[in-house]
């Protein structure tokens, strides 16, 4: 029955005028359709924020370099890290986690599709918003242009002397809008998680990406408005005169500095534990073995979301806190390297001894624990806080959390991109051109992060528009611009990938990877209804079970 | 398709979940929880810190009666929804009506409040650090009682046109959570801004 019912959806597809179709887009609530608005918007805004990345890699091919003025380089690096946090990596995450979380947990759809909607438009908004400062930012005063205060804003540079025109405002609501967006969709992920399990469905059983991303909307929760706080009483400082950060009247930069990392810090975990949990998901079914410790998973994910929360002032070594301080937060910096590891040697432990299958996504996966764990090394290195003096705003900082954000975060995407683009499309990606854009990458990331660690070594400062020649880093930078270019090829190559695939990709079926969730018992792409009848589970693998009636898991849980 | 779905349909029975309202709810509770957290902090790290007068000594005056009108409304509120969960409607109604007037008053006293700090103390936002956290904080709070009232007063006329039964009482507790989370951190601000605050 529901076979005919998508073949006549098909059917009256074909007639539709475009005006319908995007009609249709614009005022959907159907979570996987917003989770697909999410990912396309956040690879738009990829595609930007590469091509600021790349103009800065250009501007510092050697030293005194005129490819762009010091201003349009201070804008460049705020718009570059603004665009990549905001407006790239928490929405793709949370399309994911739209598009996912209901099927693998057999819901219909989320607890609330119109708070679904308005949360994405909402982060929609602050998209547009952060990008039409290159034309609204000047206003009446005809100062300013793009936000070039820096993606951490600190204050006094926000100030109204300092920050003339509606640039930095544009940035603050562009933020804070998102911010709203993401809190109200961290909402919806776990109302969805606790109140729309399908029967059987125990929190000990969900998919460990239900759980990882049940964690991270937690933190959304409370990281997340800090920021939105913070962003208020900036408002008030630069519309109704207040002294929050006015330092001649009283105020404090420093309290700015920890407001934002409050935020700034759990928000790299809050973009770390979805990667975790595609990487959860991919590795067991690519080393056709159940996940290695699930139980101990869960519980370092829960400790990483709490130890997390006391690490911010990590950022703020060199501003000069007291010693107390600066001990608590390497410990507990340090701390937080536990219960990751337990993650990595998991993820070993589950690849251990399996048929390891090396397809893109499961590529992608082994590039995302080797460079996230070479990512934590460094981390670990920074967090030592007379350590952090020397190398403290230098290059060595830039290469850790790109080491983090485009090794990790961004490897882990890849990945969850391989491994359900057939469930979201129906087709699957080219193994061909999926291989090229793996090694491509690969190449480049090393060639670029991994060198540009000795720059910052050799005392180069971050957020510097050109440099003096004859202190050796020319060759350096010429060397990660480089590698910068490759990084470039190969994210042109996922993207035509991406478009060709979509109409001339092999026929993917219903379980193109012979996995065990719930998502790939339903067809490629889903029916709107995603399910015609509530499944209801035994086990943690449920397509394990339907499979292999004569062993399944529920006969061990 | 449906062949690989069919065997894992299943019998619902005795599979129960919480209620997704009062589950978002809490969740909007935690996340405005940081917002104000971030607020009292700022307001107490500031405190003696202004370079120039008035300090909070000399002008705040402290609004017993409003606070009392505020805290009672969140016990008539809860009476309220208890009696529609027992489908009692004009009762309802009735403490329903009474927790708006209360709120009501609140919001006056602290309108009236600020008229007095603007103009006979001269105390605004911008006058010194005191003026800028005071007004902030007790303005957060004062907005959220806004839109707590405004959501009030729409079941309000529902009701009056006996449109609210005992079958809306689950989404009336909700609301009614979050009425109480903005008394509960009116306790939290009138400690802070009139207890320690001064």
């Amino acid at each position: 029955m529901s076979t005919e019912a998508i073949a006549i959806e098909r059917l009256q597809a074909t007639g539709k005028p475009w005006t319908e179709t995007v009609h249709e887009w614009v005022t959907t609530v159907d979570h996987k359709r917003i989770g697909i608005l999410y990912m396309v918007y956040a690879l738009l805004f990829l595609v930007i924020g590469g091509v600021e990345a790349m103009i800065m890699r250009i501007q510092l091919m050697h030293s005194h370099n005129n490819f762009v003025s010091p201003q349009v380089f201070n804008r460049m690096f705020t718009m570059h890290g603004t665009t990549m946090i905001f407006f790239v990596a928490v929405p793709i995450l949370l399309g994911f986690a739209n598009y996912l979380v209901p099927l693998m947990i057999g819901a219909w759809d989320m607890a609330f599709p119109r708070l679904n909607a308005f949360s994405f438009w909402l982060s929609a908004l602050g998209g547009f918003l952060l990008y039409f400062s290159f034309l609204g930012g000047s206003g009446l005063y005809g100062a300013g242009n793009a936000p070039d205060v820096g993606w951490w804003a600190y204050a006094p540079l926000t100030a109204k002397a300092f920050s003339p025109g509606h640039s930095s405002d544009y940035w603050t609501i562009a933020v804070m809008l998102s911010g709203f967006g993401t809190v109200g969709t961290a909402i919806n992920i776990i109302a969805t998680i606790l109140c729309m399990r399908c029967p059987g469905m125990h929190l000990g059983r969900m998919p460990l990406l239900a759980w990882l991303n049940l964690v991270m909307s937690g933190m959304v929760l409370i990281t997340i408005t800090p920021l939105t706080a913070a962003q208020f009483m900036l408002l008030v400082d630069r519309y109704l005169g207040g002294h929050f950060f006015d330092t001649q009247a009283g105020g404090s930069a420093v309290l700015w500095m920890h407001f934002f990392w409050i935020f700034g810090h759990p928000e790299v975990y809050v973009l770390i534990l979805p990667c975790f949990a595609f990487v959860s998901e991919i590795i067991p079914v690519f080393s056709r073995k159940p996940i290695f410790g699930y139980p101990v998973m869960v519980g370092a994910t829960v400790c990483i979301g709490f130890v997390s929360m006391s690490v911010w002032a990590h950022h703020m070594f060199t501003i000069g806190m007291n010693s107390y301080a600066n001990s608590f937060f390497t410990i507990t910096t340090m701390a937080v390297g536990v219960p990751t590891g337990i993650k990595i040697f998991n993820w070993l432990g589950t690849m251990w001894g399996g048929r390891i299958q090396f397809k893109t996504p499961m590529l992608f996966c082994i590039g995302f624990l080797f460079q996230f764990l070479l990512a934590g090394l460094t981390g670990i290195m920074l967090a030592s806080a007379p350590f952090d003096w020397q190398l403290g705003n230098s290059y060595f900082v830039v290469a850790h959390f790109h080491y983090v954000i485009v090794g990790g975060i961004l490897f882990a995407l890849f990945a969850a991109f391989y491994y359900w683009y057939p469930k979201i499309t129906g087709r699957m990606l080219s193994e061909a051109l999926g291989k090229l854009h793996f090694w491509l990458f690969v190449i480049g990331f090393h060639i670029t992060f991994d060198v540009m660690h000795v720059p910052g070594i050799l005392g180069m400062p971050r957020r510097i528009y050109t440099y003096e020649p004859g202190r050796g880093w020319d060759t350096l930078n010429l060397v990660v611009s480089l590698g910068a270019l490759i990084q470039t090829i190969a994210i042109l190559i996922f993207v035509w990938n991406l478009i060709s695939s979509y109409r001339k990709g092999a026929r993917a079926g219903n379980d193109p990877w012979d996995a065990w969730t719930l998502e790939w018992s339903v067809s490629s792409p889903p029916p709107v209804y995603n399910f015609a009848s509530l499944p209801a589970v035994a086990s943690r693998r449920p397509l394990w079970d339907l499979k292999h009636p004569e062993d399944p898991d529920s006969r061990y849980e | 398709m449906s062949a690989i779905a069919n065997p894992l349909i299943g019998q619902p029975g005795g599979w129960t979940l919480p209620s997704r309202g009062k589950v978002a709810m809490s969740c909007l509770i935690i996340a405005e929880s940081a917002i104000f957290t971030i607020f009292v902090v700022a307001y107490l790290y500031y405190l003696g810190k202004s370079v120039t007068g008035p300090t909070p000594k000399q002008v705040l005056e402290t609004p017993i009666f409003y606070t009392f009108c505020l805290l009672y409304s969140s016990f008539t509120i809860h009476r309220a929804a208890k009696l529609l969960e027992r489908g009692r409607r004009v009762p309802f109604l009735a403490w329903w009506l009474l927790t708006i007037v209360l709120g009501g008053l609140f919001l006056f006293g602290t309108g009236q409040e600020w008229h007095r700090l603007i103009y006979e103390r001269g105390l605004t936002v911008s006058t010194n650090l005191f003026g800028t956290t005071y007004y902030s904080l007790v303005g957060l709070h004062a907005s959220h009682l806004i839109a707590g009232l405004a959501m009030l007063v729409v079941v309000l006329s529902f009701a009056v046109r006996g449109r609210v039964d005992q079958e809306h009482s689950a989404r009336i507790q909700v609301l009614s959570m979050y009425w109480h989370f903005v008394d509960a951190v009116w306790v939290v601000v009138f400690i802070v801004v009139y207890v320690i605050g001064r």
